[in-house]
């Protein structure tokens, strides 16, 4: 339930809150909850009854964060807590490792290849690509066509089997 | 709306002299993305083809990111009540501090593919440093924008070869642009006294060892473009110390003309 990444000792109410956090969506990728991004990264409900939550952009200038800060305060307010606050965390900063299993089954599902483990040092220039499977067909036989695609944290490749365009969702280390 | 950030630096124990080279430092940070940034959204819709008109966009983005949480930081630094939205579209051009390599026109392909590059090994080498700064903050925002950078920098290394060693008007163009920019690549590693007692501070990298990495890139990947990297070219200063090229002016007139013309306008 609660990733790994962002394990906390959390109390009932806490883990409830997390549960109903699960239904809400990155507005770019509706597949996907904010759980399964990796984006919320913590609930604390202090002893007056506000419920404190915080979340993590995927990119920094994700234009996401504030309408999934609108949905978290909605969401919680039709759930009888009133009184809400949402901080953004910029450390430690996100990264693709932070993406559940699921979320990342979702995403191929969903006709967007999930982040793979990078050949090598990422920082290296003119490294090899990666080698990423087609959603659609999956086969391997895919190229780049740009590091950068719909948002900010996709890259945009080819498949020469199905010939179809697809998203890649990047591997941010 | 605006989002309260966690990291509660320590600069609540910082002296007033200390916490005025931060604000004016963070405030350089940040006017140098928002113009790059701008200049680069400039493109959207009218790149050379679909792929690099979104990587522009795509780049852009990321900058004006970074932007938001540099001014947002200067702001409480300052303290004076001022908010992100005031320090971007509520000042002069003498009081911006960005350099002047980012102010330049976007001019063809070439000139921005060049303008970028040079900005890009001065931002990734800064931004791998700065994630260790003593300022928590500036730290957080240097390690997020660092990860985006290295993406940036792939880019237009990636496409300063190709153009270089590409066809005969490629590297007409490229050449034609290093001709026009380079003069502006030395004040980016030119120290300014904020940034001179800053770095005595402990919190600013030493730039001459920037420069040397910065130099060595940059010979690399011109060896590739089979391009000659400029001798003894005379550079030119003053951005960061509040003097422009006339060109600033034109782009802050565009980038503020609807908080001029409707003051507190709001999305």
């Amino acid at each position: 339930m609660i990733p790994d990444s962002c394990y906390q000792i959390v109390t009932t109410q806490e883990e409830n809150i997390w549960q109903l956090l699960e239904e809400v969506c990155d507005p770019e990728i509706p597949v996907l909850s904010i759980l399964d991004l990796g984006v919320l990264r913590q609930v604390q409900v202090r002893e007056d009854g506000q419920v404190q939550v915080t979340i993590t952009p995927t990119y920094s200038g994700c234009p996401a964060m504030n309408t999934i800060s609108a949905d978290i305060k909605l969401k919680l307010l039709a759930e009888g807590y009133p009184k809400v606050q949402v901080d953004l965390q910029l450390s430690p900063a996100w990264t693709t490792d932070w993406l559940t299993e699921e979320g990342k089954q979702k995403l191929e599902a969903y006709g967007i290849a999930p982040p793979v483990e990078p050949n090598g040092d990422i920082h290296a220039l003119f490294g090899r690509d990666t080698t990423v499977r087609c959603p659609l067909c999956q086969s391997e036989n895919t190229r780049l066509v740009s590091q950068f695609s719909s948002t900010a944290c996709k890259a945009m490749y080819q498949c020469q089997e199905c010939l179809e365009p697809f998203d890649y969702f990047k591997c941010l280390k | 709306m605006e989002l309260a950030h966690t990291t509660n630096t320590a600069a609540q124990n910082y002296s007033p002299e200390l916490r005025e080279l931060l604000f004016q430092y963070t405030l350089q940070l940040a006017d140098t993305s928002l113009i790059l940034g701008h200049r680069l959204s400039e493109w959207c819709g009218h790149g050379p083809i679909l792929e690099q008109d979104l990587a522009m966009a795509n780049i852009s983005l990321d900058l004006l990111g970074e932007t938001r949480s540099l001014y947002q930081y200067a702001a409480e630094l300052e303290g004076q009540g001022r908010t992100e939205d005031d320090l971007a579209y509520l000042r002069e051009a003498v009081e911006y501090r960005n350099p002047l390599l980012v102010e330049q026109p976007n001019g063809d392909f070439a000139d921005t593919i060049l303008r970028q590059f040079l900005f890009d090994g001065f931002h990734y080498l800064l931004l791998k440093k700065l994630q260790n700064c003593s300022d928590q903050r500036l730290a957080a925002i240097a390690t997020k924008s660092f990860k985006e950078a290295s993406y940036h920098l792939k880019w237009s290394s990636e496409w300063v070869i190709r153009l270089g060693d590409g066809t005969e008007e490629s590297k007409r163009r490229i050449e034609k642009a290093l001709d026009r920019l380079w003069r502006y690549s030395g004040e980016l590693f030119q120290m300014t006294p904020v940034e001179q007692e800053l770095h005595k501070a402990g919190f600013l990298p030493d730039y001459a060892q920037l420069k040397q990495q910065w130099d060595e890139h940059v010979a690399k990947v011109f060896a590739e473009a089979t391009l000659e990297v400029p001798q003894n070219v005379f550079m030119q200063l003053g951005g960061k110390t509040g003097m422009h090229t006339e060109h600033l002016g034109y782009l802050l007139a565009e980038l503020q003309y609807l908080q001029r013309a409707y003051p507190g306008l709001e999305w």
